[in-house]
């Protein structure tokens, strides 16, 4: 039993940050170690757009571990943090920030857990100076399929320490995390925003953006077609120094909410085509600059509360692909047209210059271009889906698991070869029967089954 | 400040030692587990607490109160606050099927609370001139309710005793503030129904300092519940036999 569905008056009460749900229910605890005994899947905060966290079909309870979130130790000469993994990226910005530390990577929203992030292998505007999240880490603490509680790291059982990153959660309980903070020179970025008026104008200035900034990132009017094609915003960042910055700290700001779910007609072509006009004029100036607090920077829509709701009952999902550097300009280029033509109504269209790849097996990035959208579901994002992963196969890209609901299992199998192969293995060595599933591993992975 | 927590490693409690380790407060914790004691205490270090002292205590057992008290007023010196998030629950259904544990969920809640306020009371009063006595109750016992008749007698009959302690010691210099929660996303309500107007042990916390610092005589947290309990104080006891909440 599957559907999109009302979060607010669910039935189905568990469901991804799309809307996708099922039923099932999570067991909560402070106590991670207890909760995880025996159960197929750990879920943090619930934020993967899809499947991820949901229990495959047959399993009904898994782990919660948003309650289990005490720090354990910290070193603050070392900048060593190590927390359970249910310590939200929200409440570690709460605390060390004023201090003076950051997580090292974070992605698009601050309502992650430490285990969500390393079983993703988030990565974020940084990424090309930064890397992913799993290349901070120095030691996982797991409940393997078997009920052992082992510790691993890059030179402590390697292959499941690597596996892990990236690997969805499918390797076993993540319990804690231990990581390495970046020490900050202020609570605030300097950040400036250019308008680009064509695809080749953003791409050209991501690329120069990244030689001098570390964070950087565009966004792309998808909507805009002909000599419009691929306009978009770029905005790239740095720490802003401490004499650059306002005297006082920045405001915890408790931004809107979106109180009640919108009827599914409110985003449509139209209300789509004056947004995204709005927000490309918005920089209308051409340029802006300036210094801005963490959360407008790294979170802009964590202030907003419950803003998946504005996509109505029906839901909504993501689509996230990376293209290898060597497939060029042009290619991207044919991929934004054809999302353009596919018309599936996106708003948030982002795109991101990776760096290469991380040594987690299954991890999403590599070097190139990736490129994130969303979309309300309708009767045809199933196919609209489909389309793009064929692009995607053809260019020898990949997809972001963390995003995706629908991809199909031949589609992913063609995409990831060797490495799923590997991850297969791994998997399976810690874990002969493949106890530990997820909705998704049911999905693209695991053996086909009558259940 | 200068708190002491008891209930300090679970749910709101734990959430309420956090954001004053925060903003850098010296806070006793106590609890019943050594361990969940010692693992809150290097959490609440690293948050920025000045100082934690853990305390093994159990609120259940009466005759522990008093050495409990005696090892805050050790702890802190000087007290700027007690306060009580601890105290036991279950269902309805679960009350009634079991009376042992409704006889012991009563008693915690009620008798076993209400005589450590009263050591409290006095050391506060007797050793620094008065104090803040923050007591968690709940919305359960502000209405009999088909769900939570024997839970929320318990907390019915404590917020009757912390009003009247508040109107007979305030001028004096102890001031009592009864904290009603609404439902709470915490372990202790993990797997029941969620209602509407569900929040979370955070805003509990920020709401329970802010009235700490106003010294209000009771806050409903979050807000919310306020509307929602006056508006079920008034309906008529033919409705609440109708309704199913």
């Amino acid at each position: 039993m599957t559907r999109f569905l009302d979060p607010l008056k669910s039935d189905m009460p568990l469901h991804g940050w799309g809307g996708l749900g099922v039923h099932g229910r999570e067991a909560l605890g402070e106590n991670l170690a207890e909760i995880t005994e025996g159960k197929p899947l750990t879920r943090g905060l619930g934020r993967s757009y899809g499947d991820a966290g949901l229990p495959a079909p047959g399993d009904e309870v898994i782990a919660g571990s948003r309650m289990a979130n005490r720090f354990l130790d910290w070193n603050p000469d070392t900048g060593v943090l190590r927390a359970e993994a249910g310590v939200s990226l929200n409440e570690l910005r709460r605390v060390f920030l004023p201090k003076g530390w950051f997580t090292p990577v974070s992605p698009g929203t601050s309502f992650v857990t430490l285990g969500g992030m390393v079983a993703s292998d988030v990565h974020g505007k940084g990424h090309h100076s930064a890397g992913t999240f799993g290349e901070h880490l120095t030691s996982l603490t797991m409940r393997l399929a078997n009920g052992e509680i082992v510790t691993c790291g890059p030179d402590d059982k390697p292959d499941l320490f690597w596996a892990t990153t990236g690997g969805m959660g499918l390797t076993g309980h993540i319990l804690d995390v231990s990581f390495k903070m970046r020490a900050v020179p202020s609570p605030w970025i300097y950040a400036e925003r250019k308008q680009c008026p064509n695809l080749d104008s953003l791409l050209e200035h991501l690329e120069e953006a990244a030689e001098a900034y570390p964070m950087t990132v565009g966004w792309i009017d998808c909507l805009s077609t002909g000599r419009n094609l691929g306009r978009g915003i770029l905005m790239q960042g740095r720490w802003a120094e401490l004499h650059e910055t306002p005297a006082k700290y920045p405001a915890d700001g408790g931004g809107p909410s979106v109180p009640f779910t919108f009827p599914n007609w409110a985003l449509n072509d139209v209300t789509l085509k004056g947004f995204n006009w709005a927000y490309y004029h918005k920089e209308f100036k051409g340029f802006r600059s300036g210094v801005e607090s963490t959360q407008t920077w790294w979170y802009p829509l964590d202030g907003i509360g419950n803003w998946s709701r504005i996509y109505g009952k029906r839901g909504f999902t993501q689509h996230q692909a990376v293209f290898p550097k060597a497939v060029g300009r042009k290619v991207i280029r044919q991929y934004v047209e054809l999302i353009a033509m596919l018309g599936g109504s996106s708003f948030l269209c982002v795109i991101k210059d990776c760096r290469a790849e991380a040594p987690g097996t299954l991890s999403f990035p590599m070097e190139g271009i990736s490129i994130a959208l969303d979309f309300p579901m309708r009767a045809d994002t199933q196919a609209i889906v489909d389309r793009l992963n064929e692009f995607v196969i053809e260019h020898g890209g990949r997809i972001y698991l963390a995003k995706d609901a629908l991809t199909r299992r031949e589609h992913f199998e063609a995409m990831e070869g060797e490495r799923l192969t590997k991850f297969m293995e791994i998997r399976r060595k810690y874990d002969p029967d493949l106890t530990i599933r997820s909705r998704l591993s049911a999905r693209l992975m695991d053996p086909e089954v009558e259940r | 400040m200068r708190a002491a927590i008891i209930g300090a490693t679970k749910g709101m409690g734990r959430q309420l030692a956090r954001r004053m380790a925060e903003r850098g407060d010296m806070i006793a914790i106590l609890g019943r587990s050594e361990a969940s004691l010692q693992a809150a205490t290097t959490d609440l270090q690293i948050r920025g607490a000045a100082e934690v002292h853990p305390i093994v205590f159990d609120l259940a057992d009466a005759d522990g109160h008093r050495k409990g008290l005696r090892a805050i007023e050790g702890a802190l010196g000087h007290i700027d606050a007690i306060i009580i998030t601890a105290g036991g629950f279950d269902t309805q259904e679960g009350l009634e099927s079991d009376l042992e544990r409704t006889a012991r969920i009563l008693d915690l809640n009620y008798t076993k609370t209400v005589l450590f306020c009263e050591h409290a009371r006095k050391s506060l009063m007797d050793q620094q001139g008065g104090g803040k006595l923050v007591v968690f109750t709940s919305v359960a016992g502000d209405k009999g309710r088909k769900t939570v008749g024997l839970y929320g007698s318990s907390k019915a009959g404590l917020s009757h005793y912390l009003d009247s302690l508040d109107a007979r010691y305030r001028d004096a210099g102890l001031v009592t503030i009864n904290v009603k929660p609404g439902f709470i996303r915490t372990s202790m309500t993990a797997g029941l129904p969620e209602p509407p107007f569900a929040g979370e042990p955070d805003q509990v916390a920020v709401d329970v300092l802010k009235a700490m610092e106003k010294q209000l005589p009771t806050v409903y947290t979050p807000s919310i519940w306020a509307l929602v309990m006056l508006v079920i104080k008034h309906l008529p006891k033919f409705v609440m036999r109708k309704v199913g909440f």
